[in-house]
């Protein structure tokens, strides 16, 4: 084995580059689950902002435009299931499933014609002097723009979740929609708007992979992220640093996977492939084994349908 | 000048005319009682006083000036805040978080936790802004409750059935904040269905039967009798008294200690009592003590050490629902729908599910139609449970005539021991009576039976012996006849077993 082929520098880079759409995707859908619902569709309204935001650069011309529409796109289709649970009142579960699936295909069609296309080019960015400083330099600043966007999501989620009345009301309305409701606070609007946010993050997850990771659109690109940033939301305990912490761990082990198979270790590719899934059922067994723990954390009202009455 | 003038408010929901033409005064300082039944109209009426629900005529004036609020938000700042009978609280969020989610224009954290402390000290309702909800006793969330209301300077606070939850002692502590604030000039809009209660503390009352005023009288005047018949618009049957002669032990339990697996459940602490052939076992308590973990073990929803659970010298901790049933064991859990009858099937077929092994509901696997028909038959007949037919489904059933159901459902099969957690529940006056009565024919027949509840005065009226269960700790059961309200109330408070033995000496 010649692990002197690694270089540690780069693997760090390349990990923070993996990590980073399944850190805008579960931070979404943290807030999502944080005021109550349980949108399993991560899935599909990554991969819809993977074509959206793909297909409006490539016509425009413009990545920043591109983005825009991924999250405006992830938004759009995330309003779907958020009308279908939250006004209709269907089942959470079965319609998150759903949408992945029509996602998933919508995002076949829309993208037929953008496969083996190049998208414009996505700055990076560049400071002078510290974007150039050895070992420090890439390993801080050389990424592009949009992990420093999403470092900056996820300070801003924590102090909207534990320092803002509006997060405290986001929390309230997940933990007990009965009592939100009595005192007066609009549980299905709320619900929607956290709806719509956890599906413009789910879209800047995908686009980012798009444009950016991969740079291309391949149909089914997003090959399971959308279910590994479900998975970090439990890990995190519903905690925002904690999904920072996943999202890198998730993403460190899809980069050494890829890295053993670039160094011909001789374990079928195969098993390598399933390591982020196996990691996510292990943890998640460690974090249910004490259950009341696990639970506290929950936010209580999670996945339950809210019948307005009286 | 009065405080608040509703004349002619009506709603009507689909089916029902949930207020029919109510009007009635509430004047400053006063503390005023709303009496009804059970779907007599008197959550409708403060919901439409709170803006939760918009009233489909009449009007409402509070100082003399038209008051119609839209939503919560606008009845607060108009001055007339509530304290929910099913709190609006959030068990996962601080005392502090709690409170100021209830306020309009909340302060800034620390000058709220200060002020959550004066207001709190001030009416003798001590709390500690800090502390999560979730770990504080029934009594302390009300009391979360009360001052959110408080720190917005009420002009009319609506309290909806507010001590049934509560301890004698912690309903003599809510009584003086009460008193207090109406010498304050708060008026108070009091629900509450305990007739003793209203005589002592309310002015005046108003009385609601089918959604209309029917009475307006001067509690004090009154006595409960003629207040509880003026509610049904009827003679009040009183149950029969009954001769207590115990048999054998059928049912013991040895020093059951099981941790509870919610977040803010009680931990169950070596319990240990017996109950005979013909006895009633009264177990008080407030809820939240270990009543749901005790009722899991005892149903065998969570088993336990097998010789925990001895039922007629039979070890059957470890022995899951069926097989206890199939034992003699049966049992009525608290909530009604969902968890003792499952909602969308029919009684009928919610007759099989307990009553399949006893009643020999099937055969080969298959369920015999005509004999499950027949027992829900004979269930709705004998318990008199008002519906359609045996195939209408659970959950079109009132909430009366559904407890009714669970409750005959498993009396008919005669068990050796009945456990029955909160019998009467939201239940109306007359369909309170019928279930007791039957549970104590039961035990006239021989069965022994333990029922949980938190409603002291039906304990006091059906148990034989009376225990208290209290931060997950059983106190000795003791006689029934010959114990006061207050030793009880020592014993709720967590003064267990030593102190009643002490207070026995």
């Amino acid at each position: 084995m010649d692990f002197s082929a690694l270089n540690p520098i780069a693997l760090v880079a390349s990990l923070v580059v993996a990590a980073t759409p399944l850190l805008f995707a579960a931070l979404g859908e943290l807030v999502t689950e944080k005021s109550g619902v349980l949108n399993l569709g991560v899935e599909g309204m990554m991969i819809f902002g993977a074509i959206c935001g793909f297909a409006i650069s490539v016509e425009s011309g413009s990545p920043w435009l591109g983005l825009v529409a991924a999250a405006i796109g992830g938004a759009l289709i995330s309003l779907i299931f958020g009308v279908l649970t939250q006004v209709l009142l269907s089942n959470q579960v079965a319609t998150g499933l759903a949408l992945t699936m029509f996602g998933l295909g919508l995002a076949a069609l829309i993208g037929q014609p953008y496969a083996g296309i190049k998208p414009p080019s996505f700055p990076k960015l560049d400071l002078p002097v510290l974007s150039d400083l050895p070992v420090i330099g890439p390993l801080l600043f050389q990424y592009d723009y949009m992990v420093y966007v999403s470092l900056a999501l996820t300070v801003g989620i924590w102090l909207f979740l534990t320092r803002s009345r509006a997060g405290l009301v986001l929390r309230a309305v997940g933990e007990n929609h009965d009592a939100a409701h009595s005192l007066g606070y609009n549980v299905i609007l709320i619900r929607l708007a956290a709806i719509a946010f956890g599906g413009a993050c789910a879209g800047l997850g995908g686009a980012y992979l798009s444009l950016i990771r991969v740079p291309q659109w391949t149909e089914g690109m997003t090959a399971g992220a959308g279910w590994i940033a479900l998975a970090i939301v439990v890990f995190a305990s519903w905690k925002p640093w904690r999904v920072l912490l996943g999202a890198y761990l998730f993403g460190g082990v899809t980069i050494l996977q890829l890295n053993l198979q670039a160094l011909g270790i001789s374990i079928q590719s195969q098993y390598l492939s399933m390591t982020p899934y196996l990691v996510t059922i292990i943890v998640l067994v460690i974090m249910s084994a004490d259950r009341s723990r696990a639970a506290l954390n929950a936010p209580a009202s999670l996945g339950r349908v809210f019948h307005k009455t009286g | 000048m009065t405080l608040l003038t509703i004349e002619g408010l009506t709603k009507a929901y689909p089916g029902v005319l949930a207020n029919d033409h109510v009007s009635f005064t509430i004047e400053p300082g006063e503390i005023h009682a709303l009496l009804g039944e059970n779907g007599a109209g008197k959550s409708t009426l403060v919901k439409m006083i709170y803006g939760l629900v918009r009233p489909d005529s009449g009007r409402m004036a509070l100082h003399g000036h038209p008051f119609a609020p839209h939503k919560p938000g606008e009845a607060r700042a108009a001055g007339v805040s509530m304290v929910f009978q099913h709190f609006s609280l959030f068990e996962a969020l601080t005392v502090a978080e709690n409170i100021t989610l209830g306020m309009e224009n909340a302060p800034p954290r620390a000058e709220l936790s200060a002020r959550i402390r004066d207001v709190s000290q001030e009416y003798g309702l001590p709390l500690d802004p800090d502390r999560l909800v979730g770990d504080l006793s029934v009594g302390e969330r009300q009391r979360v409750e009360i001052v959110r209301c408080l720190l917005q300077n009420p002009r009319l606070l609506i309290m909806d059935e507010p001590t049934s939850v509560l301890t004698p002692q912690e309903v003599d502590t809510l009584f003086q904040t009460l008193r207090k604030l109406s010498a304050e000039g708060v008026a108070i809009l009091y629900i509450s269905h305990k007739l003793d209660e209203i005589r002592t503390l309310c002015q005046r009352a108003t009385v609601l039967r089918g959604g209309k005023v029917v009475a307006e009288c001067t509690p004090a005047d009154e006595t409960a009798r003629s207040l509880a018949e003026m509610m049904i618009g009827g003679e009040l049957a009183m149950p029969k008294a009954r001769s207590f002669s115990p048999g054998e032990p059928i049912l013991r339990v040895m020093e059951l200690s099981l941790p509870s697996q919610t977040p803010f459940g009680t931990d169950l602490d070596r319990i240990t009592f017996q109950v005979r052939a013909g006895e009633i076992l009264g177990i008080g308590g407030v809820a939240g003590n270990g009543q749901d973990e005790l009722m899991a073990a005892l149903t065998g929803e969570r088993a336990v050490a097998e010789e925990m659970i001895v039922l007629s010298g039979r070890h059957i901790g470890r022995t899951g629902p069926d097989r206890r049933r199939i034992l003699g064991l049966l049992t009525a859990p608290e909530q009604r729908l969902g968890h003792a009858a499952a909602p969308a099937m029919s009684l009928t077929e919610n007759a099989f599910l307990t009553g399949r092994s006893r009643q020999k509901l099937d055969s080969l696997g298959f369920v015999n139609r005509e004999s499950t028909r027949s027992f829900a038959r004979a269930i709705i007949e004998r318990f008199d449970v008002r519906t359609p037919g045996a195939a209408t489904p659970a959950q079109a059933l009132s909430g009366g005539n559904l407890q009714k159901y669970v409750i005959g459902r498993e009396v008919l099969q005669k068990p050796a021991a009945l456990v029955v957690n909160q019998p009467t529940w939201g239940v109306d006056a007359a369909a309170a009576a019928a279930i007791r009565q039957s549970i104590r024919d039961l035990a006239a027949q021989g069965s022994a039976v333990v029922v949980i509840s938190q409603d002291l005065d039906e304990l006091m009226e059906i148990s034989d012996t009376f225990a208290v269960l209290a931060g997950g700790a059983l106190s000795v059961p003791q006689p029934a006849a010959g114990l006061s309200v207050e030793k009880i109330g020592l014993m709720m408070g967590g003064n267990l077993a030593e102190e009643a033995d002490h207070a026995e000496a």
